[in-house]
């Protein structure tokens, strides 16, 4: 430090403050469910990681489906609780998205000869262990619930996904007695599980 | 319907639909039973994780809807680097490249290889035996002249010169003229035709060795020519008779080098007019001394014939097993012309160089 004169550490470091600040204002925003910060956070960071999927191979769309995947590292993170800052937002999606990048060019590698290192940052592989697990969790549901036919699935994904009352369910499918809704909203619960279990979905 | 039951409670407990006392009997009921206890706890973490499926699908359509708003193309257009460009046509294209540069190699190679480039270079030097009908010797030809029973009328395939080597019937001329021969024929100016047989021939000179078997034929009488054993120099003034066509024809140069194609030390350089039909005609020294056999020329060169060095017909002659030998045969070392001039010079040796005529 003594190589710089005081004025210009002083300066570095109001810089890193306030880029942390808006960091931290964003992901605040993030955990409030506000949608301007998850456009805001969008937007600033989905052009770099655009440029680092294109000049690795890929195009748009990975850089979409990567970019986003993050974001919901990101997100889960945040919203679960525990999260803390150890480095920069930008650092960290960075690196989040390099993994996952450098991880699917290895699997679509077509020589095996080239392998990328894949280096551990700022802990974003147990974040995307865990990420990939919930995503495998997420898949089988996904497949459940389309099996499960109407007026079922509308009627799950009311009341459990979107938090809807069940009076308010009643009303949209013109349920006369709560109780009939009731029973019915049961009976798909039963074959839900029924249909998530029987694919190997984890024991509960 | 005792399982629908508890779902509903579960349900309502933990959205907080329950009343004060409700929640705490619930809570009691389960604190009671461990069964109900544990059917709760996995309800709540089914219901959690359709939540959180719920969120994630929230998610996932928000940001589609953002994504939707940003113009990736132009964004992408601004973040490509121009040596990146360079790259990623280089990826794209180099199987393209690879295939175009193979046809390019593959084409040059080719065309290179039907050209001739790769062909043996002694294919410059052409042996100056003339063809007399165009079609070569072959097997099929041969055939085709036995079935029409054409008989001698055949005229002879091909020609050379031949030039006498002694008085009582001995002939030099290029081992190339007569190789494969059936039989040879020699015929002078006059017109008058000789059956020859090959005595000797020395390959690695070019040089062949004739002699006249003809019962009609006596001597050639004396010959005014010498051979001259050793080298001549640069610059010698030389001349030739020949049998490019079916008349003699005189030709006249000089000595260019003192070796043949290639470096050949068997052979002179000359620079002298020479054609198909002229090889094994005598090469001449002014004063009418014979220095050489006209052997070839090279093709792609302007005034370069070669002509095989006296020297190496000696040595022929030599290396000739006594056996083969009837007649004794001993080179002419005196000159009686040379004090004449050209033509009166022509005038003497013109009887005793002879047109080859192979069958």
């Amino acid at each position: 430090m003594g190589y710089y004169s005081n004025k210009s550490v002083l300066t570095l470091r109001n810089k890193i403050n306030s880029s942390i600040s808006a960091d931290n204002d964003l992901i605040q925003g993030i955990r409030n469910g506000a949608t301007n910060s998850l456009d805001a956070l969008y937007t600033a960071y989905f052009p770099m990681i655009l440029q680092l999927v294109l000049n690795n191979n890929g195009n748009e769309d990975d850089a979409k489906d990567i970019f986003q995947e993050a974001v919901i590292v990101l997100y889960t993170k945040i919203t679960t609780g525990n999260f803390e800052l150890n480095s920069k937002l930008k650092t960290y999606i960075y690196a989040v998205c390099r993994h996952l990048w450098l991880k699917k060019l290895n699997q679509n590698s077509r020589f095996s000869a080239q392998t990328y290192e894949l280096e551990s940052v700022a802990d974003v592989e147990t974040d995307i262990e865990q990420h990939e697990e919930r995503n495998e969790q997420f898949k089988q549901m996904q497949h459940a619930l389309g099996q499960l036919g109407e007026p079922c699935k509308t009627i799950i994904e009311e009341f459990y996904l979107n938090s809807r009352s069940m009076q308010e369910i009643c009303e949209q499918f013109g349920y006369t007695n709560a109780d009939n809704a009731k029973t019915q909203k049961y009976k798909c619960l039963q074959r839900l599980k029924k249909l998530f279990f029987k694919d190997g979905g984890l024991e509960l | 319907m005792k399982d629908a039951q508890l779902i509903n409670q579960t349900e309502a407990y933990l959205r907080g639909e329950f009343s004060p006392a409700e929640r705490a009997a619930f809570e009691l009921l389960c604190k009671e039973n461990p069964d109900i206890q544990q059917q709760v706890n996995a309800h709540k973490e089914f219901m959690a994780m359709l939540a959180a499926y719920g969120e994630r699908q929230r998610l996932q359509h928000a940001m589609d809807l953002i994504h939707e708003q940003i113009d990736v193309v132009s964004l992408k257009n601004d973040l490509i680097p121009t040596s990146a460009n360079v790259i990623q046509m280089w990826k794209r294209y180099r199987a393209n490249l690879a295939i175009a540069a193979t046809v390019a190699i593959t084409a040059v190679f080719g065309t290179l290889l039907f050209s001739g480039y790769f062909a043996d270079h002694s294919s410059y030097y052409s042996a100056l035996r003339r063809e007399i009908n165009s079609i070569k010797r072959s097997q099929s030809v041969l055939a085709k002249n036995i079935n029409s029973k054409k008989g001698p009328a055949n005229p002879g395939e091909f020609g050379g010169t031949s030039f006498a080597l002694s008085a009582n019937g001995y002939l030099a001329t290029n081992y190339h003229v007569i190789k494969g021969a059936d039989s040879v024929y020699i015929q002078n100016s006059a017109g008058d035709t000789y059956k020859v047989k090959t005595v000797f021939v020395q390959p690695e000179y070019d040089i062949a060795i004739l002699q006249i078997v003809d019962p009609a034929f006596e001597s050639f009488g004396k010959l005014p020519y010498a051979f001259k054993k050793s080298d001549s120099d640069l610059g010698e003034d030389v001349f030739t008779l020949g049998f490019p066509r079916d008349e003699q024809v005189y030709g006249k140069g000089y000595l260019s080098s003192k070796t043949g194609f290639d470096g050949d030390t068997v052979s002179y350089q000359i620079s002298i007019p020479v054609n198909p039909g002229n090889s094994g005609g005598p090469l001449l020294d002014s004063k009418g001394n014979v220095i050489g056999i006209i052997s070839g020329k090279q093709t792609r060169t302007d005034g370069a014939a070669f002509a095989i060095k006296t020297n190496y017909l000696v040595k022929s002659l030599e290396a000739i097993p006594e056996a083969d030998l009837d007649r004794n045969l001993s080179l002419n070392l005196k000159n009686s012309i040379s004090s004449l001039n050209r033509k009166e010079q022509l005038k003497k040796i013109q009887d005793y160089v002879f047109m080859v005529r192979v069958y």
